[in-house]
């Protein structure tokens, strides 16, 4: 699970009003390469919940230095979308799991696919 | 035989029977293909690489076609087997293990399009799970359109090919309008019953335009290739851009004009072309 997919990621269990963000407890993190897009991470900026990711990249201990708050003038800022990319698509979520921060109820990653899988009482 | 090959559904839940199928080279060239044109009715802007959701997944084939067109892409598919397939073949899109029907768990606005192949259909069986078919159709759908940005398209390649998958799609179509979607049925090579194709193109938050099926220009004028729902809560306007003739839409646009003009217009109200009693 890469830090972009969860950051759009909510529990969608019955009855639970903010489901979001889900914390990430991982036992198992990769960093792997992939090819650099700056339109793109451009493009999705505007729609990241920016503290969930501050949030995620410090429980994976990859925040490295993402500022707390979003630079003005990001989409020219060559250095600063670098840092975008690596922590939303570099990054990934082996092992673990998402916790939803209203229930507690928690939902396993494996092999880096998060079970969302919902229980019949949870529809 | 190949046709019940093609059908599995009829027989065994997703999660048993996915695996069984698509992989003969054929099947691939086939998937590829509808993946490919799913793509291109998706309607995406030019040159600009997009978030995009893959309902029913599978083992990643049409999200192969997704990252060769500079996209990115989620993954949901509610069989193991076939996601740890995906993963051998180390696709680009990221998975997630779901049920359609349990809802698309992703924060409003999420996603530029969707595009699903072969999938739909399982969201019509009855089988073990307490809710019915058009309550799981229904919540697919509505998570799904929130899910998407407005303005995006969610496109879905179907089978509607006997009557049992025609009455489907009346409730696939019902619950698509009832959750806000616009759109209809795009319909590919519809005088060869080999490479003949529907496509359901829906449309979240405007009207659009439906785009035509292949091979329309040789087909038979009695053949329709495209068939029109207008939901309820959107108002249609005709080919021209105008609006219906006599419509509330009409009557507001004629009275601006009135009033641009300089006359005395009554104001709008909330009864301003409300239908009136009959009067006898």
């Amino acid at each position: 699970m890469k830090l972009l997919t969860h950051n759009m990621l909510t529990s969608h269990v019955k009855g639970v009003i903010k489901g979001y963000p889900l914390l990430i407890k991982a036992t198992e993190v990769k960093v792997n390469e992939v090819e650099f897009n700056p339109q793109f991470v451009s493009r999705m900026i505007p729609k990241l919940e920016w503290s969930a990711l501050v949030q995620a990249a410090e429980e994976l201990g990859q925040r490295q230095d993402l500022p707390s708050d979003l630079v003005p003038d990001y989409e020219t800022n060559e250095e600063f979308l670098k840092k975008v990319h690596r922590v939303l698509l570099e990054v990934e979520v082996v092992e673990g799991c998402l916790q939803c921060p209203e229930s507690g109820r928690e939902f396993p990653i494996s092999r880096g696919i998060p079970n969302m899988l919902l229980n019949e009482d949870e529809v | 035989t190949m046709s019940s090959c093609r059908r599995p559904e009829h027989s065994a839940p997703p999660e048993v029977v996915s695996v069984l199928m698509l992989h003969s080279s054929r099947m691939i060239e086939i998937q590829t293909q509808m993946s490919e044109r799913a793509v291109e009715l998706l309607n995406l802007p030019e040159g600009q690489p997009c978030f995009l959701l893959d309902v029913g997944c599978g083992s990643g084939l049409s999200g192969d076609s997704l990252s060769e067109g500079g996209h990115y892409w989620v993954g949901v598919d509610i069989s193991t087997a076939m996601l740890d397939v995906a993963i051998d073949r180390e696709v680009e899109g990221d998975l997630l293990l779901g049920d359609m029907g349990q809802g698309m768990p992703f924060r409003p606005g999420t996603f530029d399009g969707c595009i699903s192949i072969s999938a739909l259909q399982w969201l019509c069986n009855a089988d073990k799970r307490t809710h019915s078919p058009p309550k799981r159709l229904y919540t697919f759908f509505s998570t799904l359109y929130s899910s998407l940005s407005r303005g995006s398209r969610a496109v879905f390649q179907l089978y509607p090919e006997n009557s049992e998958q025609v009455k489907n799609l009346t409730l696939i179509t019902a619950q698509a309008m009832r959750a806000g979607f616009s759109g209809g049925m795009v319909v590919d090579y519809p005088n060869s019953s080999k490479a003949k194709k529907f496509f359901l193109c829906l449309f979240a938050g405007v009207t659009g335009v439906l785009p035509k099926g292949l091979g329309s220009e040789t087909s038979d004028k009695a053949v329709s290739n495209q068939v029109q729902y207008s939901g309820q809560r959107c108002r249609f306007k005709n080919m021209k851009g105008k609006s219906v003739k006599k419509g509330r839409d009409w009557i507001l646009e004629k009275k601006e004009r009135r009033r641009r003009q300089g006359r005395e217009v009554r104001a709008d109200t909330k009864y301003t072309g409300r239908q009136r009693r009959p009067h006898f």
